[in-house]
């Protein structure tokens, strides 16, 4: 399996698609189903939707994983924005200060198997994901 | 990439393609409003078939569409959400509450004929 690793600049809401698409397309690669990679795409819409709402830029980092489970695909979502004060209440459905549906990221949760997120206010946020192939 | 609306005697169908981007849905959603006015349309269908990637932003979007037509007095019909887009949006926990859904454009359109035709 090939360690390929991929990062896509998150400027825009241009950039959004690209990055689910490039995860869709890793996911493929990795071998995952179509279903799964329709959540991780998913999944990286969202991560990537935060970043544009909250930092407006930032990173999507992906990687093909071997672990203990098998194979899997990592996801890196970090920026330099103004960081989350509440890291409890930002992971409660329906918590948003953008004024957005505030799913992002207990949906995010949901959707891979995998979550952790480390947020420093003022600093930036980073949101680690993981999905392993069935 | 500009999503291309025919009309279909009384109603609107509005295709949508997978790479939108949250301009692009925006520029729909004003687009879609102003052809409803434009050609006192009854009902409009948007066709999400090619969409990969149903969001919380693209999720909103529809039900903002939807709604605005309701207030415009005609109907909004979503058609075509993919099973593994479906799965995927139960788990993110969007909903699309209070819209009419039908499995395909062809669904959608008797759904319509129906509908007007009782109301008529």
């Amino acid at each position: 399996m090939s360690v390929r690793e991929i990062r896509v600049e998150i400027n825009s809401d241009q950039d959004i698609v690209i990055a689910r698409q490039k995860g869709r397309g890793m996911a493929g690669e990795l071998g995952f189903s179509s279903g799964d990679a329709t959540l991780i795409a998913t999944a990286i819409s969202e991560l990537a939707r935060n970043i544009v709402s909250y930092a407006r830029t930032g990173q999507i980092k992906l990687k093909g994983i071997n672990g203990s489970s098998g194979v899997g695909i990592l996801v890196i979502a970090s920026d330099d924005g103004p960081g989350i004060i509440d890291i409890r209440q930002a992971l409660r459905d329906g918590f948003s200060t953008s004024g957005s549906l505030g799913l992002g990221l207990p949906g995010v949760r949901r959707l891979m198997d995998e979550f952790e997120i480390t947020s420093q206010p003022g600093k930036g946020t980073m949101v680690t994901v993981k999905k392993w192939r069935q | 990439m500009e999503v291309p609306i025919l009309k279909q005697g009384a109603f609107l169908i509005a295709t949508f393609q997978a790479a939108l981007s949250d301009a692009d849905l925006n520029q729909l959603r004003m687009g879609l409003v102003q052809q409803v006015v434009k050609f006192r349309s009854r009902a409009v269908i948007v066709d999400v078939t090619a969409m990969d990637v149903m969001d919380s932003f693209a999720s909103r979007t529809l039900r903002e569409i939807a709604h605005m037509i309701r207030l415009r007095g005609a109907e909004t019909v979503i058609v075509g959400i993919q099973p593994e887009v479906a799965f995927a949006m139960v788990q993110l926990g969007l909903t699309l509450e209070g819209v009419a859904t039908a499995l395909d454009l062809e669904e959608g359109l008797a759904y319509l004929n129906e509908r007007f035709k009782i109301t008529k």
